[in-house]
């Protein structure tokens, strides 16, 4: 297998993204401390700043822009190790990178001045500024201009290399940014379309429940767009760092193919308990949404398999034996390993969501806040962390030091602990009833708020030790980037066993597998289309007032 | 493409759970007809009073039949509105006797809101344009806190109301 060696000006490109990365993660994070204390009830924040503005902030900074950044950067170094890059191409990287930076400017412009309390989700009729909208849609568009640089890089090498198959890695990433760009095509439309005139005053007013549909079409495939960085790293990088091979390039790529189809018909069991929407179609994509088991059956399969076959070459032959020599020593291992435990838990609390009935007991409580702090704060940014600790030093001609691995072992620790007090009280606050989403509120007082406020203190504790594994990741990020001694750090990228079985070609028929994811959204989303524009209630005009704006 | 024999055992276990997981929900779904709030009437946001279930003399707690009863209520940026008690103040709480069968019944004059009835299975979202409607069986004593469970403003926090069962 080739691997390219980078040169000093694609690092550049693709250390910029890491740098808004880590500066969106103390950003974000503090606003996530200050929102643990503030529904604590001890605290009040200085200044007359509002609430909503912090979890605006906290959602958008972390939920939108991290994840963006770090897996545009991540996917962009993925494609030049594995496929290579053209100058013409780090060119237009450098496009996807200041527009995506300029939305995210704008976007935060709006809402730090109180212009934009509309939460991640701007459902409608709250109005946020114009340029709110602007500034995303802006990160939308330069998130695609890194999907056809993405695209591009891969159609060269298959020109070059006819006949063979893709690197596993390249096609992963592809698979990742074909899922982003159909995705997000519902999420501009809405915004470009629908949101941005209204919000201008063009037009009178929107219609709701098309915007919340369209929102949630893009919703979900965001989670797995989120996902599947962490999985290329399971699959193809993690078996190297513990000394091992690819388990089977061909299940990787099929469990990448299922979860490309099964991510986007799927949005409606984010709007179960909603109005207007035909239960039986709820029911259908609720069917649809289950699918993903598969996938992520296989991906277990494979992981857990790649460490015992790791294990027993080395020659622990006890029954145990390969799991207790895992390098636990090597944060590039544990913090990706922490990060799959929590999906066990993760991905439990998912099939409750996601179920017809039962979602109705935790449906914007603030169990659903505790779900995805194990699965995108814990599974998912333990795995880029894990993936940080080499990355960072590989791209600045650094080494990832002993003392610097065991500081991340500790952050990996903290995080750990200060997550499991989080969430858990989190989990048990909404299964009380407790709401997301809401400022600090003794309701009308009794028992049951009691015992909410109760959870919320320690939820102020988890989110104080997180705090503080913030700061020392971002320490970290700084000794990485800036100061650890120079020398070279691996890329690590597993290979096949020499005599693995040849990957079927029917994996890399893109027109097939595209083909059907959609007819798989026409087949889940047409008809239910259909019913809500023809059965839509007069228009809303905008709001402005219930978000403080004047 | 080759599958480990332990493999193939763990997706067949794995897909046949799955396989068994939605034959209960589905059976629950259609043939007990437990669905999720769904209910499908449209209203002008702007004039829920053309709906006879919102005029002000309408809305809070109805009993139609013996045990049976219906709340109208209409939600607002950040209120709910249960009507009014004889006295002519602002309604804050439901009562009703342990055991009732109760219609909630809700729409929106203005943005989003959510409507739970915390501690009950009474959970739907309250979207302007739509009427959601949910029927529940009060089994159990107390006083339930009701809150709005979406984002609807800087005062989402202050929107409450209680649900007492007697």
């Amino acid at each position: 297998m080739e691997l390219f060696n980078f040169s000093k000006k694609e690092s550049r490109l693709y250390m910029s993204f890491m740098y808004v990365t880590f500066v969106s993660l103390l950003v974000g994070g503090l606003m996530g401390l200050l929102q643990t204390l503030v529904r604590s009830g001890k605290y009040t924040l200085p200044f007359n700043i509002d609430y909503y503005t912090i979890l605006t902030t906290h959602g958008v900074v972390l939920g939108l822009v991290l994840t963006t950044f770090f897996i545009i950067g991540f996917q962009f170094s993925l494609m030049g190790k594995t496929v290579g890059i053209s100058d013409k191409q780090i060119m237009w990287g450098w496009v996807s990178f200041w527009v995506m930076l300029v939305g995210t400017v704008l976007a935060a412009w709006m809402i730090l001045t109180g212009e934009a309390s509309v939460l991640y989700t701007f459902y409608t009729p709250l109005r946020a500024h114009p340029i709110f909208y602007i500034g995303l849609a802006l990160v939308i568009i330069g998130s695609w201009i890194a999907a056809i640089v993405n695209f591009r890089q891969l159609y060269v090498w298959k020109k070059a290399h006819k006949g063979e198959k893709s690197p596993l890695l390249a096609f992963m990433v592809t698979i990742n940014m074909v899922m982003w760009v159909v995705a997000s095509l519902g999420v501009a439309y809405s915004v470009v379309v629908l949101i941005l005139p209204w919000s201008l005053g063009y037009v009178a007013t929107v219609n709701v429940l098309l915007t919340r549909t369209l929102f949630w079409y893009f919703g979900h495939p965001l989670v797995y767009f989120w996902l599947l960085p962490a999985y290329m790293a399971w699959y193809a990088i993690i078996p190297k760092i513990i000394g091992g091979k690819l388990f089977s390039d061909s299940l990787a790529r099929l469990s990448f193919i299922l979860l490309l189809m099964f991510s986007i018909p799927v949005g409606f069991h984010h709007q179960l308990t909603e109005p207007g929407i035909d239960p039986t179609w709820k029911f259908i994509q609720v069917v649809l949404t289950f699918m993903v088991v598969i996938p992520t059956l296989m991906t277990a399969f494979s992981i857990f398999a790649t460490f015992e076959t790791t294990g027993r070459n080395k020659g622990y032959k006890s029954l145990f034996g390969w799991f207790r020599h895992l390098p636990w020593k090597d944060v590039r291992f544990l913090a990706p390993f922490i990060g799959m435990v929590a999906f066990i838990p993760g991905g439990a609390g998912g099939i409750i969501n996601a179920s017809h009935q039962v979602n109705a007991l935790v449906h914007n409580t603030i169990w659903v806040t505790g779900h995805f702090h194990l699965t995108i704060a814990t599974t998912v940014i333990l795995t880029y962390f894990g993936i940080a600790y080499w990355l960072i030093p590989h791209l600045t001609g650094r080494r990832l030091t002993p003392k610097l691995n065991k500081l991340g072992i500790i952050q990996t620790i903290i995080w750990t602990v200060g997550m499991t007090i989080m969430s858990t009280s989190m989990h048990i606050q909404g299964l009380l009833g407790g709401p997301r989403r809401s400022n600090f509120s003794e309701y009308a007082g009794g028992d049951q708020v009691a015992t909410w406020i109760s959870y919320q203190i320690s939820q102020a504790v988890g989110g104080t030790i997180l705090f503080v594994g913030i700061v020392l990741m971002v320490y970290i990020f700084i000794q990485l980037a800036f100061f650890a001694p120079r020398g070279y750090e691996e890329y690590p990228v597993a290979e096949e066993d020499m005599d693995a079985e040849k990957t079927p070609k029917i994996l890399e028929n893109w027109y097939l597998w595209i083909g059907i994811t959609i007819a798989l959204i026409l087949f889940a989303y047409t008809i239910p289309m259909i019913d809500i524009i023809k059965h839509s209630p007069p228009g809303s005009i905008p709001f402005d007032w219930p978000i403080g704006r004047s | 493409m080759h599958l480990h024999k332990y493999e193939k055992v763990w997706l067949v276990f794995g897909l046949g759970s799955l396989a068994l997981f939605l034959i209960i929900i589905g059976f629950a779904a259609f043939w007990k007809g437990t669905h999720p709030q769904s209910h499908i009437e449209t209203i002008d946001p702007q004039n829920v009073e053309a709906n006879e279930a919102f005029q002000p003399e309408n809305l809070g707690l109805t009993e139609v039949a013996e045990g049976k009863y219906v709340v109208n209520m209409v939600a607002s940026a950040f209120n709910y509105d249960f009507g009014k008690e004889e006295d002519g103040s602002a309604t804050k709480t439901i009562r009703v006797p342990k055991g009732s069968t109760v219609l909630f019944q809700i729409t929106s004059k203005d943005v989003v809101h959510g409507f739970q009835v915390a501690g009950t299975n009474v959970n739907m979202m309250v979207e302007p344009g739509h009427i959601s409607r949910f029927e529940a069986v009060m089994k159990n004593n107390g006083e339930f806190t009701v809150v709005c469970n979406e984002y609807c403003g800087i005062g989402h926090h202050l929107m409450f109301g209680t649900v007492e069962v007697y």
